[in-house]
């Protein structure tokens, strides 16, 4: 079946306030650029204050439509929209992203002087001059709060998705920006207390536990947090809540995804093929960040006799094609192309441990009410994930998949009112709804 | 066995599909002239909305087909010969059968209404309407919806994405007053004319006005006023799509003939869904069923009967659920616009005209019969129980939290209905 008519249709065009938003947030574009080129490092202060507040009054000005309008799921015009729908407008954005992940990881002398304009917050923070990852953490957080303020105006029927969307805002800002500059600003090591092995792998490498001792109380505290994270809390937390406490409720890297990347989220790939890849790739980075830990506490146990450099290698390796190209470069700037979770999906070592917990081991469900699936669609197409989330409701059966992050988005675009995310007793959840005519 | 279906819509696929998993061997072909593919229909509003694509609508991945072995065939049935067991498409070529299946669906509803005819006037039912639609209202300003049911309702909220001006002309009191009472009606036109559609009750359509292009320029009521518009839609019902059958010596009615087993009046030939009517259907139920849920169902106990489980369809306690614009509504059992002599019934409504909760129950031991929800998600299985089961009134006002499905977070309201359940109770017991 073509699209034929369909997919050239007129949508409802934007309000005058999103175009003044659109124009606003493409001067904050503009002003980065020229301070990249130098202005900024003349004159930081002010293009510190014209980037942040012209990024910021244009994520208010977007947003503003979303507050005024009759709350309800907000989707007119997704697939006919160039931005939303893998269109021009998507492939420019893509392009721009990616580059700039490029250009942050391996070429940042190119931002010079838009690093420059973070001086004087970065002083005020931590007491040290900016860097490329300085920047990058306020922009990252910026785009974080200023995105999150449009998700809960576009959700804002929702108490769910408000108060999920202010815990990530919350911990991205807190505990993934301020905490860590603060740390240094008092010369204790930059610590993440939201990020854990394996997300943030190096936490048990040897080196760096190594290194946290050595730092005093407070690194002995941080190497106990990370254990204790990663050993108990996750285990426990899944067991009770499923993979969603982390994934859309604290983590960083899923703070992005639902707030900057929640207008991309109809464009994760559904097919089954899709699923297999993502098993396959998942899992395999799960086993090579576990194996390349094991190695590196083998060869510093044996004191570097077994492996040599091959162990650090391995880890330099890992660092390179995982945490920057997949989980950066890929991860964010496809956002656009291949839906805002594709990190989450197919690479993230943290997202297949929770998810394997949460598959076979958990109190959490998407439970499908019965027979009322009218198999329309609306929660495939906006899974991010790319759960084929109606396959299950129209057989009746939760949805219990070891990928979901438990957005929630599903249950609220259903037109019947069909799934509900919930916590309910371990047994009996993979148990499908039979008419009780049909019971024999 | 060779099974022919012709449909390929929510009856002839799961019909199919059911076939299949209880008979590995069985041919299975489903014949559809509307698409290639098994589409959901329920989502046709959306695609036009622009909150997903066509391919979106399609439940299963189109490798699917072949892999269970369901043969598809895109054509129009155009005759039937039930003496030879052959269909002939209208593309010339043909196919025989051991045993056929018809789920041909429904066409809309049309009543003779001068100008029902022009151009920009049209029903939605199938993927060629959408097209049809996407054709009629491009550059338009206003509209007119005839009829007050739930394909008007859609017709209205996808209208009203694109920023066209809406009129619903509905013959009640009320939207969709034939089937819900007063209070629900009341509180949903409320919403309905919060989203800017113009709701002209007690209004009925006498002709459909057209300029010197024979395009529709203009509607005239009953009430002699005349609406501008560029564009009608006729949502008046649908009725069973069995124009191919005319002149067939298949017993037909309003729609195909058929007993509890599905079974025409021609041995080998069964219908269902939409396009089937019951000879003879239980007290209470409809003769033609078309809802989505019940031709699901009717296709589930077919398959049994056609791979020799011999199966009385049984559709078990009623439900249904709508959404008009933001507002959710969920129906089970039985609630009728009016409450018979031997019924109660205690309604809640929420002061912001959001949410309602209405359960009817008999006047004599107490015992519930149905339940009407508006902005409130209800376990199906938990409502079902109770009304199988006789529960009171009593009872089910004290365990609403046992049924709730609202998203984690919201505004439960269980508490809300118990007090103003026992507020009612005091004052009866006053007068």
């Amino acid at each position: 079946m073509k699209d034929i008519s369909l997919s050239i249709a007129s949508p409802a065009a934007a309000s005058p306030l999103q175009k003044a938003g659109a124009a606003l947030t493409a001067c904050a574009i503009l002003s980065s650029i020229i301070a990249a080129f130098g202005a900024g490092t003349s004159n930081p202060l002010l293009f510190f204050f014209l980037i942040t507040g012209l990024f910021i009054s244009g994520g208010i000005f977007y947003s503003i439509p979303y507050f005024k309008a009759q709350a309800g799921i907000k989707n007119d015009g997704i697939m006919q929209n160039s931005l939303s729908s893998r269109g021009a407008i998507a492939w420019g954005i893509a392009i721009l992203m990616t580059g700039f992940y490029i250009i942050l990881y391996w070429f940042p002398y190119y931002l010079e002087g838009l690093i420059r304009t973070m001086d004087p917050l970065s002083m005020m923070l931590r007491n040290k001059a900016s860097d490329q990852w300085f920047l990058y953490g306020a922009f990252y957080t910026l785009a974080v709060l200023i995105m999150g303020m449009r998700f809960i105006a576009k959700y804002k029927f929702s108490r769910y998705h408000i108060i999920r969307t202010i815990s990530v805002m919350f911990f991205q800002l807190g505990f993934a920006f301020l905490l860590p500059a603060f740390l240094l600003k008092l010369n204790q090591p930059e610590f993440y207390f939201s990020y854990f092995w394996p997300l943030k792998y190096s936490y048990l490498f040897p080196n760096d536990i190594d290194y946290l001792i050595q730092s005093g109380n407070l690194g002995v505290f941080m190497v106990f947090w990370g254990l204790v994270m990663t050993f108990i809390a996750t285990p426990v937390l899944t067991y009770n809540f499923g993979k969603r406490w982390y994934c859309s409720w604290v983590c960083g890297c899923g703070a992005l995804a639902e707030t900057l990347g929640d207008p991309y989220r109809q464009n994760s790939d559904k097919s089954l093929k899709a699923w297999k890849i993502e098993r396959w790739m998942v899992h395999s980075v799960l086993v090579f960040i576990t194996l390349t830990t094991a190695l590196l506490w083998l060869n510093s146990w044996k004191s570097g006799t077994i492996l040599g450099d091959a162990s650090g290698l391995f880890s330099q390796w890992y660092g390179f094609l995982i945490g920057s190209v997949f989980s950066g470069v890929i991860g964010t700037g496809f956002y656009p192309i291949m839906g805002s979770r594709v990190w989450c999906r197919f690479g993230c070592p943290m997202a297949a441990i929770l998810g394997l917990f949460q598959r076979f081991k958990s109190k959490f469900r998407i439970t499908t009410n019965g027979g009322q699936c009218i198999s329309c669609g609306n929660c495939s197409t906006y899974c991010e994930m790319g759960i084929d989330v109606r396959a299950y409701a129209q057989k009746g059966e939760n949805i219990i998949r070891a990928s979901c992050v438990g957005c929630g988005v599903c249950s609220s675009v259903c037109p019947r009112g069909v799934l509900k995310l919930e916590n309910l007793e371990e047994e009996g959840r993979f148990i499908p709804y039979i008419r009780h005519e049909d019971k024999k | 066995m060779n099974i022919v279906i012709i449909g390929n819509g929510i009856t002839g696929i799961t019909c199919a599909r059911n076939v299949r998993k209880l008979d590995s061997n069985a041919s299975i072909t489903v014949i559809s002239g509307e698409t290639e593919h098994f589409f959901s229909r329920t989502a046709l509003m959306y695609i036009y909305m622009g909150h997903m694509k066509f391919e979106h609508t399609k439940p299963y991945e189109d490798w699917f087909w072949k892999k269970n072995r369901i043969n598809l065939i895109k054509a129009y049935v155009k005759s039937l010969n039930s003496k030879d067991k052959t269909l002939h498409f209208d593309n010339g070529e043909s196919i025989a059968y051991d045993k056929l299946i018809i789920a041909c669906g429904s066409v809309p509803n049309k009543f003779g209404w001068p100008g029902e005819n022009l151009h920009g006037v049209q029903g939605l039912y199938s993927i060629q309407d959408l097209e049809q639609m996407e054709r009629n209202t491009k550059n338009i300003s206003s509209a007119v919806i005839i009829g007050g049911g739930l394909i008007g309702i859609e017709m209205a909220e996808m209208l009203h994405s694109r920023k066209i001006e809406v009129k619903m002309l509905v013959r009640e009191n009320f939207y969709w007053g034939n089937i819900l009472p007063r209070e629900e009606a009341q509180l949903i036109g409320k919403h309905i004319s919060a989203h800017g559609i113009d709701l002209q009750l007690n209004t009925e359509l006498k002709e459909i006005i057209s300029d010197d292009q024979n395009r529709v320029k203009g509607v005239l009521t009953n009430k002699g006023e005349q609406f501008e518009c560029q564009f009608v839609g006729l949502t008046a019902g649908v009725k069973p799509n069995i124009g191919f059958l005319e002149k067939h010596e298949l017993e037909t009615e309003r729609g195909i003939l058929i007993n509890e087993y599905f079974e025409t009046s021609i041995p080998h030939i069964y219908a269902a869904g939409d396009c089937a009517q019951f000879r003879n259907p239980k007290p209470g139920e409809p003769a033609i069923e078309q809802l989505w849920y019940t031709g699901k169902m009717q296709a589930e106990t077919l398959a049994r009967t056609i791979c020799g489980d011999k199966s009385a369809y049984n559709r078990g306690i009623w439900f249904n659920s709508a959404k008009f614009f933001d507002l959710e509504y969920q129906t089970y059992g039985q609630i009728l616009p009016e409450i018979n002599d031997q019924q109660k019934s205690f309604y809640w409504e929420h002061p912001n005209g959001k949410h309602a909760f209405r359960a009817n129950y008999s006047s004599k031991d107490e015992s519930i019969s149905g339940f009407n929800f508006i902005g409130i998600r209800f376990r199906q299985i938990i409502a079902e129980e109770w009304i199988r089961e006789h529960k009171t009134i009593g009872f089910v006002i004290q365990n609403l939290k046992k049924g709730w499905f609202d998203p984690e977070f919201s505004k439960a309201f269980y508490n809300d209905i118990s007090h103003s359940y026992l507020q009612s109770l005091k004052s009866g017991n006053e007068e």
